[in-house]
């Protein structure tokens, strides 16, 4: 395989896994706060269709950035106060917040059905991206992919060496003692959910701006929950989900490249290997059950009722 | 600054149980009518073709019925699985599943038929979606693998099944190479209760029967109890006997064969064919049915209608005030959202409280 085909390849499995990367990371940083949001899918497919209207509108594929970006975060406002403020159940709601996000989201985008899209255009960055090989994969990537990657270390580093990380952290694992600390368990919650509705937002902008330029209804297709999963597979920790992202990458691409070769296994099969993967994988993890408990949020899905 | 602050109430409150649904229902409507105020639509016309129209007229209740049948079913199961705390969100594939086990005998077999054509069909069906179900079941007891993800992975893996049988082996030989099977035969296709009024077909008495035995098991039985306490405090259930892994099982199992049943139902009694896609999400919205009927199985019927009515009325509207019928999935969505935040009326005072910037927090 010649470096030319090795580059093209990596540049897709980036593609295919940088939304991926970022929808797991806001999530991590909500379930790190002890709230299960299942509502990904549908905040992420409203960044989607967000993304893609403010950019056709404003000409500027920035703007539908910054659009889907808030549009996220004000769309898990809607399970914060729910969940949040009314106590109500984090499955129940979350699924509600994805099953509206997908009817709110086709109705939305009805007219911007076979529109063509604004791309998202790469930035060179100046002479780190003239290094041979590395300089093509890492410095002439897409403004998101660069996101992608330091958010992986910011939140790498807030998560496990900041105070705040520490406190979000003890929210997660211990919501009554956070509280007889004199924490505001709810607002560290309120923040971290819409952290997470954040980058849901932008992880949906990246399909309609980069991944795909174009609307189509449903065109997350289980990213959100693909997320959810590469959530559990990391057992909470932002370093792993980097891998695991790459891993389901590289899986949606080897199945593109095998329909496209003509591979004679049904086409079907092949779209179906993402989702077979995830649950894979989820048995595999979940078989090491030490691992698996040493590593979740205590309070994960619980809520909290301040007793004053 | 305004905070919502919420107090247990010592007892839940009855009236809240009663009227939380009643309640949810009154604002999904006010919610409705800002939305069709910001399309520019009347606000009165649009509700009143959404919930009204389809009523009036003996076709549309016919339609109503169709639509409610697999509602209910799926719902119905899906009450023991929420109820035991097993959340099972991949009914829609469990539906698919069933629809295809079914229908293997009319399409593998057309030369087969006779009275015994249709129980067969039913019961593969049940057969196929129960089977389908058992995957996340035994995942969940033998690994503990989240239930949630497992179950909507296979909703994606039964689609994509479907439309390879009925685009590859499944396809109609003499169909032109549309993407559909070969239609059944008249043996094969579940009747219409009363033929002379329209086409709704057995599908939704089974659904009617069903709910009613299920409301009988959950509510009069020790079976019943058992539910509960295992969905309430596993470690209770415990100590008294009750398998929390069998419990698993059986929720998986009966949830998954009574949507195997809708599937086959639909297809058999509604469609008559296998075709790429037999479902508008009627998986999904079951799970809004099974909480606006407050996972209670007679309650799940009166909320199946009225799921099944924003169906019908997404489609009155597109053709009579010229709105999207995608208005339906929003409203859906709405009024799971109003469900749930009216059930903490239930369990919880509700209190809006001001407080004093600076002295808020705690």
């Amino acid at each position: 395989m010649t470096p030319e085909i090795a580059i093209a390849i990596f540049l897709t499995i980036a593609t295919a896994a940088t939304p991926l990367l970022i929808a797991a990371l806001g999530e991590l940083v909500v379930e790190r706060s002890g709230v299960l949001n299942l509502g990904v899918e549908g905040m992420m497919v409203m960044g989607a269709v967000t993304g893609f209207g403010a950019a056709q509108i404003t000409g500027s594929a920035y703007l539908g950035l910054l659009a889907a970006i808030i549009c996220g975060a004000l769309f898990s406002l809607l399970f914060g106060v729910l969940t949040l403020s009314l106590a109500t159940n984090q499955v129940a709601t979350g699924l509600s917040l994805t099953l509206l996000g997908l009817g709110a989201s086709g109705m939305i985008g009805e007219n911007f059905i076979g529109l063509p899209g604004i791309k998202l255009k790469a930035i060179e960055i100046p002479l780190l991206s003239d290094i041979p090989v590395i300089g093509r994969l890492l410095f002439a990537q897409d403004l998101i992919f660069y996101i992608s990657i330091l958010l992986t270390i910011a939140i790498w580093y807030f998560v496990f060496k900041t105070r705040a990380g520490l406190t979000l952290r003890s929210v997660g694992d211990n919501h009554t003692s956070a509280h007889a600390l004199g924490i505001n368990v709810l607002k560290v919650r309120y923040l971290a959910v819409m952290f997470g509705g954040a980058c849901a937002g932008l992880a949906g902008a990246h399909l309609s701006l980069v991944y795909t330029p174009q609307w189509t209804e449903n065109m997350t297709a289980g990213r959100g929950w693909i997320a959810l999963a590469l959530v559990v597979f990391a057992s909470w920790r932002p370093l792993r989900i980097v891998a695991g992202a790459y891993l389901f990458g590289a899986v949606t691409i080897a199945q593109f490249h095998a329909q496209a070769q003509g591979v004679a296994i049904p086409s079907q099969l092949l779209s179906s290997l993402p989702y077979i993967a995830t649950i894979i994988v989820l048995v595999l993890i979940s078989t090491n059950k030490r691992m698996t408990m040493k590593n979740t949020p205590a309070s994960l899905g619980k809520p909290f009722v301040p007793d004053r | 600054m305004i905070r919502i602050q919420l107090e247990k109430r010592a007892q839940h409150s009855a009236i809240f149980s009663l009227t939380s649904p009643l309640i949810a229902l009154a604002i999904t409507a006010t919610l409705g009518a800002i939305m069709f105020l910001l399309l520019g639509k009347s606000p009165t016309a649009a509700l009143y073709s959404y919930f009204i129209e389809p009523l009036t007229d003996m076709w549309s209740i016919h339609e109503l019925m169709i639509k409610a049948a697999p509602l209910i079913l799926i719902a119905t199961g899906l009450s023991i699985c929420f109820l035991s705390n097993n959340w099972n969100i991949g009914a829609e594939g469990q539906f698919i599943l069933g629809g295809i086990f079914g229908s293997a005998l009319p399409i593998l077999y057309p030369e087969f038929t006779g009275p015994m054509v249709l129980p067969l069909m039913l019961i593969m069906g049940i057969i196929g979606g129960a089977a389908y179900a058992t995957i996340p079941a035994f995942l969940k007891a033998k690994f503990s693998t989240n239930e949630i993800l497992s179950s909507l992975m296979l909703v994606y893996v039964a689609q994509l099944f479907l439309d390879w049988l009925v685009r590859g082996p499944w396809r109609n030989p003499e169909g032109f190479n549309f993407p559909e099977s070969r239609t059944f035969h008249a043996d094969a296709i579940l009747p219409e209760i009363w033929f002379a009024s329209g086409r709704a077909h057995w599908g939704f008495a089974f659904a009617i029967i069903i709910a009613v035995l299920m409301w009988f098991v959950l509510n009069k039985t020790l079976k019943g109890f058992e539910v509960r306490v295992l969905g309430l405090s596993p470690r209770a259930g415990r100590f008294a006997g009750f398998s929390e892994n069998k419990m698993i099982y059986t929720a998986f199992i009966v949830a998954g064969g009574l949507a195997g049943l809708a599937g086959i139902s639909e297809v058999s009694g509604a469609i008559g064919q296998l075709r790429p896609v037999i479902s508008p999400g009627y998986g999904f919205t079951a799970i809004i049915v099974a909480f606006l009927g407050r996972l209670n199985p007679l309650g799940i019927i009166a909320a199946g209608l009225i799921l099944a009515l924003s169906y019908l009325g997404g489609e009155a509207a597109q053709i009579s005030i010229g709105v999207s019928n995608k208005v339906s999935a929003v409203f859906q969505g709405l009024l799971l959202f109003s469900v749930l935040a009216c059930d903490t009326l239930i369990h919880y005072k509700i209190k809006i409280v001001k407080t004093m910037r600076g002295k808020a927090a705690l």
